[in-house]
């Protein structure tokens, strides 16, 4: 199974693999998350998704057709994602954030952050 | 006139008119006929990259179609593939639809696709741009034709979508053509509404429509549905064609498009390319072959 995660170190990874001549890299863990949004039959699900500041999101494609998960005001965007791909992303400011596919744009959902809750306030202070 | 000769007259003169779409005159039939060599060849959707069931060596049947264009007894004008060069824009699929398409003897045009542009279309123009097109879309005269090859796959939210900046290109650019100069435009995503419950439609699609349907003859080719639909509005008459990778459902066949497995020993009779020529009076021939 194909897992992307991407990050800027990632990214220049790839970049400095591709340059030595690889193609193909092991494609590193999932890191934990809360929430886990599945692609299938052309839809994001759940939608609307809840979730706090700092979580961590994991969006699976299940469809056999390829997908995006992309910011509709770009701040994020997943590229493509094939069959079974993985991608990860965090959600550092609360805010309603909605997003589609840039390969089918009728396909579109929404992820609401909102603040950390009062215990992992207190728990980091 | 007897009455006799004047239905021969108007009978040979419909069956001139089916026959090339525009006939007119002598003046129409005496340019198609100094015309009538040319030819093009469309092909289509071959998603290089792509690897599942439905058939998981798109490079061999894309090598099965250029060799089936470059064994044509006569080579085309040029080869344009409307879109969808490769599945997922990356690198590697760009250099090896590159390293195929470049075995084609005839010149080759390629327009984008949106599985060419995911991310961003750097990928596509560092491979397939043109000088004469810095904003991918653009037009050009041969053969007696005027083609304009448009762009509906970049922007970043509707699939089907050419912008105000490309229609009001086109409007400029057919301003300058005569009513009885034959119209061949490329794009990807259909211009009408052929399926808009599935992305099958170009949103501002009728803006341009209404600049063609002054024109004797109009032929509208593109892809991104994978199989061969042929519709007809007025003189405007739109072909989408066969992929050379994998077929998709016909509209509201299936619960959703996709790619759509078939018998292994079916798979080349749905995949193939077209060949297009000028007909007499000023229409286009379209014959689509298949792969097997």
């Amino acid at each position: 199974m194909n897992k992307l995660i991407p990050s800027l170190a990632l990214v220049a990874l790839a970049f400095a693999l591709r340059g030595a001549g690889a193609h193909a890299a092991t494609p590193p863990a999932l890191l934990p998350a809360v929430l886990t949004i599945h692609i299938k039959d052309f839809k994001y699900n759940p939608t609307p998704a809840e979730i706090h500041v700092g979580d961590r999101v994991t969006f699976v494609n299940d469809d056999n057709e390829p997908h995006t998960v992309t910011a509709t005001d770009k701040s994020y965007d997943s590229e493509g994602l094939d069959t079974n791909n993985t991608w990860q992303h965090v959600y550092s400011k609360p805010g309603t954030y909605k997003y589609f596919c840039e390969l089918h744009p009728y396909m579109k959902a929404v992820v609401i952050v909102t603040p950390a809750p009062p215990h992992k306030e207190g728990a980091s202070s | 006139m007897r009455r006799k000769d004047f239905i021969e007259h108007v009978g040979w003169t419909g069956a001139g008119i089916a026959w090339s779409l525009s006939a007119t005159g002598l003046l129409t039939t005496e340019r198609a006929e100094a015309a009538r060599p040319f030819s093009f060849v469309q092909i289509s959707d071959s998603h290089i990259g792509f690897t599942r069931p439905e058939n998981p060596d798109v490079a061999g049947t894309l090598r099965k179609t250029i060799d089936a264009v470059n064994a044509l007894p006569q080579q085309p004008a040029f080869v344009v593939h409307t879109g969808d060069v490769t599945h997922l824009s990356k690198t590697t699929e760009f250099d090896d639809a590159k390293q195929l398409l470049g075995t084609l003897r005839a010149p080759l045009i390629v327009l984008p696709g949106e599985h060419d542009v995911i991310g961003s279309p750097k990928n596509f123009f560092a491979n397939f741009a043109r000088a004469d097109a810095p904003s991918g879309w653009f037009s050009f005269d041969q053969g007696g034709i005027h083609f304009v090859s448009l762009v509906n796959v970049f922007n970043f939210e509707i699939d089907g979508k050419l912008g105000q900046e490309q229609i009001d290109f086109v409007e400029k650019d057919l301003a300058a053509q005569k009513k009885s100069t034959p119209i061949v435009v490329f794009g990807h995503v259909p211009l009408y509404a052929l399926y808009p419950e599935w992305g099958w439609t170009t949103e501002d699609g009728t803006k341009v429509l209404a600049l063609l349907r002054r024109f004797d003859a109009v032929t509208v080719l593109n892809g991104h549905i994978h199989q061969i639909i042929q519709h007809t509005e007025g003189n405007i008459r739109f072909a989408t064609a066969a992929a050379t990778a994998y077929p998709q459902p016909a509209p509201g066949t299936a619960a959703k498009p996709g790619p759509l497995k078939v018998p292994d020993d079916k798979l080349l009779s749905v995949l193939g390319y077209r060949t297009v020529e000028l007909a007499t009076g000023g229409g286009t021939k379209v014959t689509d072959r298949a792969l097997g």
